[in-house]
């Protein structure tokens, strides 16, 4: 394949799809590294601190789409301080300055200011896409610059971040030339939104097909904004509630009737059961249906909607669906795929929303199930082992029992042959997360089963070393690795340091791994950061001879070709 | 739990201390509060290690203790700040609004409104509801079981429309469910006859 023209072998590299095998085909020889980097079109980078921008700009000249991963993940639960890092800025800059054609911008929990955003607005001017998933930092300011000069913007998607409110204007600043927008999400912002020019916004985009709404919109608006988008595939609607019952919701059910294109159904933030009727017509198209934003929606509403979502693949509730909600699930939606179900409670006190029998039902119910996030009150082996035969397609089960080291009620037993059972049974699983009590033997057969797990996730679980050893020798395409409140100390951590290289990362915290162990780490290991991260006010402490037998509160450990970063806050040392 | 003569000798059960009951752990020092944290930092973590919380038997009150250990976890249950900011926002407006319901009274030439969430339980309601409408009714008013003779009952609209008698249902659930009240006459209410 070497004789052949590099036009051809370029060809043949575009119709590789994942990243993966891109990777794979640039290491086979110089000639297949060159025509790859000068043909690649898209970039993923997992972890913003593996590589530095200028060089991703400098072997990728062509890149239009780039993808930047900030923040572990643990910092969704608040166990990464504030200014940790993440920064946008350095990769925004550096593809200004070496890459300006990019056209694609997909963030996750990194750390984005008004300044990036004006940035992208002005030096890009094919920008069209941008995404940004659990991000801070900016305010609709910056949203305002995106919306004033981006040309062709097409896709304006935000997904949970924590945007800065300084006015509704923003969305009156996309121009009346603008008219390409395919896709554009802003139901995590708070504040007002001028009705107006939404409304016109969507009219003079003929394109439109995902429209994600924030509770500031109201059901009047919905109406009006329904009427000018009749191809909706993605409908994020906005408050829900209705105020003047009669009118509005008759030109709502007439406006929903006309959809026979919409599939997927989210928001309903502050919903009145009174409205659901004005959707039922479509529930039979829906494939995906996001409800966990919508307390209110409960009891016979909420029963009442599902079942009449046959072709549902999709479905995120709250706890309030109860067993019995989802025993309607089972019965209704046999094409369920993905199911998630989040606490209402959140402090866990409250009434036992699900349970085991919820999950068990779903599993009998929907066999192509592949993945679950699921918070109850408890559960038991009996049903883990009886989810894990129904179920054997899962690729994601994130199972979160909501107290901490909590045995299975029935037998007061451990849950580790529950978990063992759902790693046997299911081949393909590439992320899981663990949670009641469990000791090594979970480990254990994690270590022999999960032969294709990349991501897990441990809290208050494992007796010994012993546990985490298992994971690291026999979970062979292990990638992410995150562990909290688990007993696994320096021996652990020291079993196989060069495991972590075919890591991106490794995350403990109040575990019993000790600055020393951390230090032999990073001495052993010169290609891994390995980072500590202290929270105490520790000024004194720190100057008269730390112990290095002290137990580290967090650590953080990722393979990096960039070496230690520059942009790290006192309260990390970079080891 | 019962504390037998044992406990009672035994000073530790009676020890004020940091911590759940039951933990015979030593005590460690709480962590100093975080630097630039938003979030309020809770108790350690080290706490609630489940070594510890093992073995309930042990513990008197150990199992009622569960509760409290996992409010005060960091991070803990998994859920993305964002969601839980946007829950506690809308808690904090439910809780702040009230829960007030309009109350008819049958022959009362107006009506009233009263926010349930003031009362503790149907004695409180029931006297509140004795003072709002005195004016208009010779005798007290009841409509509580085991109420007999006298002249009305109370009763509530609940979240499918139905009218109920107050007092069937827990508190809580009664609260939850009540969209307004009503004070009948027992002459209308079906199949009870009124008595003199």
């Amino acid at each position: 394949m070497t004789y052949f023209p590099e036009e051809v072998v370029e060809h043949i590299f575009d119709f590789l799809s994942s990243h993966r095998d891109h990777n794979a085909v640039s290491t086979v020889c110089k000639a297949w590294y060159r025509v790859e980097r000068l043909s690649r079109r898209s970039v993923f980078v997992g972890n913003c601190y593996a590589v530095r921008p200028e060089r991703v700009v400098a072997r990728f000249p062509g890149v239009r789409s780039l993808s930047v991963k900030g923040k572990p993940h643990f910092a969704d639960f608040n166990l990464v301080p504030d200014d940790w890092g993440g920064f946008a800025l350095p990769w925004i800059e550096a593809f200004a300055r070496g890459s300006p054609g990019l056209e694609e911008l997909r963030l996750k929990r990194m750390v984005v200011s008004d300044e990036c955003l004006e940035l992208l607005a002005r030096f890009f001017p094919n920008f069209k896409v941008l995404v940004l998933i659990s991000c801070e930092g900016f305010s609709t300011d910056g949203l305002a610059a995106i919306a004033t000069h981006c040309r062709v913007l097409r896709e304006l998607d935000l997904q949970e971040n924590e945007v800065e409110d300084r006015g509704p204007r923003w969305l009156s600043c996309f121009p009346d030339s603008c008219t390409s927008l395919v896709s554009l999400n802003f139901a995590c912002l708070k504040g007002e939104v001028n009705a107006g020019a939404l409304e016109r916004l969507v009219a003079r985009c003929p394109n439109i097909r995902t429209l994600r709404l924030n509770c500031a919109v109201s059901v009047d608006s919905l109406s009006k904004i329904l009427a000018c988008a009749p191809h909706l595939v993605d409908l994020g609607t906005g408050s829900f509630t209705i105020d003047h019952p009669a009118e509005a919701y008759h030109r709502l059910i007439n406006n929903f009737t006309k959809y026979k294109s919409l599939k997927s159904l989210s928001g309903f933030w502050d919903a009145s059961p009174r409205c659901l009727p004005a959707v039922y017509p479509i529930c039979g198209n829906l494939t995906g249906l996001n409800l966990s934003y919508a307390p209110a929606i409960q009891g016979a509403d909420l029963i009442k909607l599902i079942r009449l979502c046959l072709k549902l693949q999709r479905l995120w509730v709250l706890d309030c669906i109860g067993d019995k909600g989802l025993a309607v699930v089972a019965s209704t939606c046999k094409e369920l795929q993905e199911l998630r179900v989040f606490p209402s409670d959140v402090c866990g006190a409250g009434t036992a929303a699900v349970t085991e029998e919820g999950l068990v039902a779903i599993s009998s119910g929907c066999p192509k199930l592949n993945s679950l996030l699921y918070f109850c009150h408890q559960m038991t082996n009996a049903a883990l082992v009886t989810v894990a035969k129904n179920c054997p397609y899962f690729t994601r089960f994130r199972l979160c029992i909501l107290d901490p080291g909590k045995p299975d009620p029935v037998t007061n037993q451990p849950l580790d042959e529950g978990f063992g059972a759902i790693v046997q049974s299911c081949k393909d699983l590439r992320r899981l997360s663990l949670s009641g009590l469990l000791t090594d033997q979970v480990f254990l057969y994690i270590g022999m089963y999960a032969e294709r797990l990349e991501m897990l996730s441990i809290a208050f679980a494992g007796d010994s070393d012993k546990g985490m050893v298992y994971v690291l020798n026999g979970c062979k395409n292990l990638r992410k690795l995150e562990i909290r409140d688990s007993p696994f100390g320096d021996a652990a951590l020291l079993e196989d340091v060069g495991k972590y290289e075919t890591m991106r990362s490794l995350w403990m915290s109040s575990c019993y791994v000790t600055l020393k162990g951390c230090k032999t780490l990073a001495a052993k290991m010169p290609r891994l950061n390995v980072e500590v991260i202290n929270e105490r006010d520790e000024s004194n402490e720190m100057e008269e001879n730390p112990s290095d037998l002290r137990i580290v509160e967090k650590m953080y450990v990722y393979r990096t070709v960039a070496g230690p970063r520059n942009d790290a806050p006192d309260f990390v040392w970079m080891l | 739990m019962e504390v037998t003569a044992s406990d009672l000798d035994n000073l530790k059960a009676t020890e004020l201390r940091l911590g759940l009951p039951g933990i015979d752990a030593p005590e460690k020092p709480a962590p100093v509060s975080p630097r630039g944290s938003k979030r309020a930092l809770l108790v350690s973590n080290e706490e609630c290690w489940p070594g510890k919380n093992k073995s309930p038997e042990a513990d008197s009150g150990g199992q009622e203790a569960q509760p409290m250990a996992k409010a005060q976890v960091v991070g803990w249950p998994p859920i993305r700040s964002y969601r839980k900011n946007s829950f506690k926002a809308r808690k904090e407006e439910m809780e702040a609004a009230g829960l007030f319901v309009k109350v008819s009274m049958d022959g009362a030439p107006y009506l009233r409104k009263i926010d349930l969430k003031v009362y503790q339980d149907y004695k409180e309601l029931k006297e509140a509801l004795d003072n709002m409408f005195r004016c208009f009714s010779t005798g007290e008013l009841s409509g509580m079981q085991g109420c007999n003779g006298s002249e009305y009952a109370i009763t509530y609209e609940d979240k499918d429309g139905d009218w109920m008698l107050v007092g069937d249902v827990p508190w809580e659930m009664f609260m939850s469910s009540c969209k307004r009240l009503r004070i009948m006459r027992r002459s209308e209410a079906t199949g009870m006859p009124s008595s003199p």
